[in-house]
């Protein structure tokens, strides 16, 4: 099979949309792309950078505005059919028919496509036993967990071999294991069959897999290149740094980000991962605080960061406005307290402090399945707290119980000091929640929602306002108090879910898997506002699929089947695994299958 | 932090659970044309469209007798304003032409020996056929027709003046339908609205992923349902209102009751119909659901209501099946409100299952709510 | 693997699944079976514009041989059920209560004043129900003139007319044979408007369609086989309507049961495809139902000549009400049903048909692509 082929050739593809009563907007400006047969390509950019519309186009689902576009030899344009009968494609939100069951989903593609009925035993064997799907095939798909949802719609999706296969975020709201499962199964394919695959994802270390990355953003191709080529343009630029004894990662991390002179920070390894280009990686705020930092191997991640750094800088001085995202730019800097980040002031010990969340002996019972299996935790005043587990763990029902929203079968739960047993209600108004879908009113404005919560959580009128005014500071909504919640971008629209369970002060927050789509920059930003947060002293709860993110945590605890597997320090937790250097994603897989190891040999 | 206590707190809430609600509504362009346009559009519609009222009645005249009486006799009723001949056919099987195709509805066959059956002192028939497709038109039409012989008749007999019959129709002197149907149509059109929206509010808020950020507020269910079922009784007021002002202004249907009484009623009735609306949307797992639910349950209610056709020629079986349906109770206070200017000590009966349906459903979508919405 | 296999293949495929969601989902079934049913019970037995036993008070303010023969037709009538009062105020008190709706009073000096050829009665209705008094003034009029000219012509000798009603197509002259028809209409509109425009909506609102475009299938493909089991609801809630009219009201079908389950789905196919341009014109169940319910339901039930006979309506009415389908739908099931095969009607209402059938397929077509928004 011939590299040099392409199954996809666009030039000059530009897509706008002209929205009523708001102006243009145009989604894909001038782009280039080109995907090779027989490998996998990737598409990267952050939230909203036109990477759903791109593949739309492709598909022939949308008519581009300018540009030609050609795929697997024909023009979409003229042939979207030709097409669309020899490409498979996985939108974001597959398409499963929740009231068919999962051998019915497959049997309905694998008609529509014209799978001789021969074939289709063995391939749909094959397929089932990669997904871990074979004892499910009776089962209705709208009662999978999420990620079996994701990964039926990558089995139907595949039920023939295309000539090019098309996926759109396959693994958002994917756990890290079904995610390395899937990624397995689609290289295998790749392998077998020759596969030409072209895939957009949020995940670096999904792109670091393929031969081909191209990185989006604002409509814009930034650059493409092989994934070690890409990575090179950060080499050199990354640092570590240990933070100081008694001091959390994450202060460090966030005090680190507020310097003008770096470009991006993160915490690895108990360790914060930075990017800068001077020398040696002598910020300053390290040599005030006597801290040196040791060059790093540069990731994927880092280039990317770079890149998007690059051309939103630009981008805003270009166009002298300011950027929804980015830090130091506009509004952002202003805001956050630099000086207070400075002190890299030593977290209270969480220990021994005032207890928050106690719970014992935690159980649900679904019928006769144990969603939440005699679980206990205590949860500290002022810790950031993660709840980790593979999909279907029960973590999201553990979630749920501690917010007063599912009843426990049996066990105690007491928030803030209150049983939830006996007073739900009374709880509750100690408590801010935080879901995982944006789930204010999306057609009340701002300063409506916020009041109507904050009138909900019983703030007199005077102090209503007050909080308004204060909360729509702190997260910068103030130039955006009239705007309708459904037409801010998404970045804002976490900003507002979070003043909104902030104005009453709570003293817990819940946070439901808060950083699922959106963009790398806007959770930095996010992050930053968490620690601020647990340093005034607010208890915080949360519940992440992204790794990388349970290195912010205080303590944080995985659970698999109902069963609480760890619980600790992630260095604790590091140490432990005997894996001292390992990514929270290796140490996460690492636990879930030493536990399902040990389960199937009792 | 600072709260609010005690019944102030409850007051807050319900009040920014109402206004949330409203805001929502009246934030959606489309759905500000759909509480506004409808009830306009219907009350014009429905008030021009729900007449029973035959002006003309078209039909065939065939006179086989051509004698003077029976000449007298379709002076009669070309005179009468109730007919309009169409036809004038020579022999009976031609009308059948004219029915089929829907020209006539009725045919009036003066048979050869009418005039000597007359003189011989006999009853001369007059035939009436009157096409029964649509049977409440074919029995008032040939009840005119009826009407019409006899007063010929007594013409013949003994002169204009030995015997007349003065009639005189209360609450609504010309016997438009119009008058009946436009008052009925004020607590219809909300009984349908405050369904409708009282059945889509919990399930819109669990479709859009609202409803989890709602309860783990500290509202407390009762508040959360009570303040679901303010906006659409407010919405359902408003709506009512909107045609009691068609009602009286364009069509000129005189209003004879008290305002007050009426509010009274259509507030009553709201409040039963939300009952139903709210266990509609706790039971529905989504919003088709809920439509179809909606459906299936407000169509029998409506026809069961007597707002087309009157309870009392229901038969008795289905007579007390309407027992269960307030709008039948609501339609027969603002009629009598509305037409007879009837006071309390009149309508409080009807009062009674009214509440006594409320009193039934607000507590079951109270059991419903716990048990499948939270 | 292309051609007409292919798509006889695709098309069982979608068939299929269209058929195991359908069973799945109550709401369906609930809509297709349960209503059609309930409809034609309640509508069937319920409602009734046929006037009989009318609650009358006659006031004998004059208790003499003359008044008594005078209110004679009142006796054993089934047009009445009267009641006997001597003094008009206590009738008055029994019409405000909604005892009675009518009132026939013969004044005190009834039989004196006839002698004088002055002779009046009053007639009193309740018009709340304008129908019940229409019909009831032109009956009691009709009787006392009836009555007075037989006392005049049996002492003049002189024959009398008599009217002879004949009800054509209606013999039984029930409401139920009227209705019937109407309630196939109703049925058919629901399930083919409100139906199809809900599924097909619920899949651009849940975005499985796009999923499902990205493959060989044709969206000719996807339409049919949308429409072929919403089809079979309706053809079935149409039979046991059928069966239920049959039975129930021993409906009469004069005319070809070819003719009428061929026209009937002739118009089932127009209103599937108005249920296939609302969804593919709004893509959101919510907004759909709303729009069908104003479009099709409404219209269906008050313009058509269902309730309200169409000739008694104003000109301008009359002309919206031409502009519907179900309109001549209507009329052909009528005539259909009670009249036999009148085929002028026919073949002009079928040409009429057609045509909008035509418009609306082409209009879903045209307006249903393989592409999102």
């Amino acid at each position: 099979m011939a590299t040099d082929e392409a199954v996809i050739e666009v030039h000059g593809l530009t897509k706008a949309f002209y929205p009523k009563g708001l102006c243009k907007v145009v989604a894909l400006d001038h782009v280039d792309l080109r995907v090779a047969r027989g490998e996998l390509t990737a598409l990267v950019g952050p939230d909203g950078a036109g990477k759903t519309t791109l593949m739309r186009l492709v598909t022939g689902l949308m008519a581009p505005t300018a540009g030609t576009l050609t795929v697997v030899g024909y023009d979409v344009r003229q042939q979207a059919q030709a097409v669309q009968d020899r490409l498979s494609y996985m939108p974001q939100k597959f398409g499963l028919y929740e009231d068919l069951t999962v051998q019915e989903n497959m049997n309905l593609y694998a008609d529509l496509h014209g799978v001789p009925r021969a074939e289709r035993t063995g391939r749909f064997n094959h397929l089932l036993s990669m997904m871990g799907l074979e004892r499910f095939t009776g089962r209705l798909a709208g009662k999978l967990s999420g990620g079996m949802k994701q990964k039926l719609g990558l089995a139907c999706t595949l039920v023939r071999s295309p000539d090019l296969l098309l996926l759109d975020e396959p693994t958002v709201g994917v756990d890290p294991l079904s995610r390395r499962e899937l990624w397995t199964v689609l290289q295998q394919l790749v392998g077998e069959e020759h596969l030409s695959v072209f895939v957009s994802t949020a995940y670096m270390d999904e792109a670091a897999r393929c031969q081909q990355v191209y990185v989006l953003n604002q409509g814009r191709m930034l650059a493409h290149d092989t994934p070690a080529g890409l990575t090179r343009r950060a080499q050199g630029l990354c640092y570590r740094v240990a933070p100081p004894k008694g001091v959390a990662t994450r202060v460090l991390q966030s005090a680190l980000l507020d310097d003008p002179a770096v470009q991006d920070a993160v915490p690895v390894g108990g360790q914060v991962h930075f990017i800068t280009s001077v020398p040696d990686g002598r910020v300053g705020l390290l040599t005030r605080h006597g801290l040196t930092a040791q060059p790093a191997e540069a990731r994927l991640e880092d280039a990317f960061m770079l890149l998007l750094h690059a051309d939103q800088n630009g981008a805003a001085n270009g166009r002298g406005e300011t950027t929804l995202r980015g830090k130091a730019v506009g509004e952002d800097a202003s805001n956050t307290s630099a000086a207070a980040a400075e002190q890299l002031a030593p977290v209270p010990a969480g220990e021994g402090d005032q207890v928050d969340i106690e719970v014992r002996d935690l159980v649900k019972k679904f019928g006769d399945f144990t969603a939440v299996a005699h679980t206990s935790f205590q949860v500290h005043r002022g810790e950031v707290f993660g709840l980790l587990g593979p999909n279907g763990a029960g973590k999201t029902t553990t979630f749920r119980m501690l917010c007063g929203l599912l009843p426990a079968t049996s066990g105690q739960l007491s928030v803030a000091g209150v049983d939830l047993r006996k007073a739900r209600t009374q709880a509750r108004a100690h408590i801010g929640y935080v879901a995982q879908k944006f789930s204010l009113y999306e057609k009340l404005t701002v300063y409506e929602n916020l009041c109507f919560f904050g009138g909900i959580y019983g703030l007199p009128r005077q102090q209503l306002a007050a909080r308004i005014e204060a909360v729509m500071q702190e997260f910068q909504l103030t130039s955006r108090r009239d705007q309708p919640a459904i037409s801010l971008p998404g970045g804002y629209k976490q900003r507002l879910a979070m003043a909104a369970a902030l104005l009453h002060k709570p003293r817990i927050l819940f946070l439901d898997e808060p950083t699922s789509g959106i963009d790398p920059l806007a959770r930095r930003t996010f992050w930053q506002q968490i620690t601020r947060l647990a340093a005034q002293g607010t208890t915080i709860i949360i519940t992440t699929h992204f790794m990388d993110e349970a290195e912010y945590c205080d303590r944080m605890m995985i659970q698999d089947h109902g069963e609480l597997l760890v619980l600790g320090r992630p260095s604790d937790i590091r140490r432990r695994m005997h894996l001292p250097d390992a990514d929270m994603n290796e140490i996460f897989i690492a636990i879930v299958e030493q536990s399902r190891e040990e389960g199937a040999k009792t | 932090m600072q709260t609010l206590t005690g019944w102030r707190l409850i007051w807050q809430h319900l009040l920014f659970l109402a206004h949330k609600e409203l805001l929502a509504l009246v934030k959606d362009p489309r759905m500000k044309f759909m509480l506004i346009m409808p009830p306009i559009i219907q009350g014009l519609i429905f008030g021009y469209a729900a007449n029973y009222n035959l002006d003309e009645v078209p039909y065939a005249l065939v006179d086989s007798s051509h004698s003077a009486a029976s000449r007298d006799l379709i002076a009669h009723m070309d005179a009468s304003p109730s007919f309009r001949r169409v036809a004038t056919l020579g022999n009976v099987q031609e009308v059948s032409d004219y029915v089929d195709s829907g020209e006539i509805i009725m045919a009036v066959v003066i048979p050869e020996d009418f005039a000597s059956k007359l003189e011989r002192g006999e009853t001369a028939p007059v035939q009436v056929l009157a096409d029964g497709r649509n049977s409440s038109i074919a029995g008032i039409a040939s009840g005119y027709v009826n009407a019409v012989v006899a007063q010929w008749n007594l013409d013949r007999a003994g002169g204009r003046s030995a015997l007349s019959v003065e009639t005189r129709t209360w609450y609504n002197p010309n016997q438009l339908t119009r008058w009946n149907f436009l008052p009925g149509l004020i607590g219809m059109i909300s009984f349908v609205q405050v369904i409708l929206l009282g059945g889509m509010s919990v399930a819109k808020e669990r479709e859009e992923g609202t409803f989890d950020q709602l309860l783990v507020t500290p509202l407390t269910q009762t508040e959360i349902l009570l303040g679901k079922a303010i906006p659409p009784i407010l919405v359902g007021l408003f709506q009512s209102t909107a045609l009691f002002l068609i009602a009286l202004l364009w069509f000129r249907v005189p209003f004879q009751g008290s305002l007050g009484l009426l509010y009274l009623s259509l507030l009553l009735f709201a409040v039963s119909a939300t009952g139903i609306g709210l266990s509609i949307s706790s039971l529905a797992r989504n919003m088709q659901q809920v439509l179809v639910y909606v459906l299936v349950f407000l169509m029998p209610m409506v026809l069961l209501s007597g707002i087309a056709t009157p309870v009392a020629n229901m038969p008795e079986a289905l007579q007390i099946i309407t027992y269960i349906d307030p709008m039948r109770f609501a339609l027969d206070a603002i009629r009598r409100i509305y037409a007879e200017g009837a006071s309390f000590m009149e309508i409080w009966p009807d009062f009674v299952p009214m509440l006594a349906i409320a009193a039934v459903t607000l507590p079951l979508a109270g059991w419903l709510f716990r048990r499948h919405a939270a | 693997m292309n051609g007409f296999p292919a798509f006889l293949r695709r098309l069982r495929a979608l068939t299929r699944k269209e058929f195991a969601q359908l069973l799945r989902d109550n709401s369906s079934i609930l809509m297709g079976v349960v209503l059609p049913l309930a409809l034609i019970f309640i509508i069937g037995y319920g409602m009734s514009l046929d006037v009989d036993r009318v609650p009358t008070a006659v006031v004998l303010a004059e208790d003499s041989p003359t008044t008594r023969s005078a209110a004679s037709f009142t006796v054993g009538s089934r047009y009445f059920s009267p009641v006997y009062v001597h003094s008009l105020p206590e009738a008055e008190v029994l019409m405000r209560q909604h005892a009675v709706n009518v009132i026939v009073h013969f004044p005190p000096d009834f039989s004196a004043k006839l002698a004088r050829g002055e002779g009046t009665v009053q007639v009193l209705l309740n018009g709340e129900e304008a129908t019940t008094a229409m019909s009831a003034q032109a009956y009691v009029q009709a009787a006392v003139l009836t009555w007075a000219a037989s006392q005049g012509a049996a002492r003049a000798g002189l024959g009398q007319a008599s009217v002879v009603p004949r009800v054509w197509f209606n013999d039984a002259n029930t409401s139920s044979w009227f209705f019937v028809p109407g309630i196939l209409m109703l049925v058919l509109t629901i399930s083919g408007v409100f139906l199809t425009a809900m599924v097909m909506a619920r899949e651009w609102e849940r975005g499985t369609f796009e999923s499902l475009f990205v493959t060989p299938v044709r969206i000719f493909e996807v339409i049919l086989a949308k429409v072929i089991p919403y089809f079979t609801v309706a053809i079935v809630g149409m039979g046991l309507c059928l069966v239920a009219g049959r039975l129930c009201y021993d409906l009469p079908m004069r005319g070809s049961l070819w003719l009428i389950l061929g026209e009937s789905m002739l118009y089932l196919i127009i209103a599937l495809s108005m249920g296939l341009v609302i969804s593919a014109l709004t893509k959101n169940q919510y907004l759909a139902c709303q729009v069908a319910l104003l479009v099709s339901f409404l219209p269906t039930v008050m313009l058509s000549g269902f309730l309200f006979d169409l000739h008694s309506q104003p000109q301008a009415i009359q002309v919206i009400s031409h502009f519907l389908p179900t309109t001549y739908y209507l009329e052909l099931m009528k005539s259909l049903f009670l009249a036999g095969n009148y085929w002028p009607l026919i073949a002009e209402d079928t040409a009429i048909l057609l045509g909008y059938a035509g418009f609306f397929i082409w209009l879903a077509f045209y307006l249903t692509r393989k592409k999102v928004a």
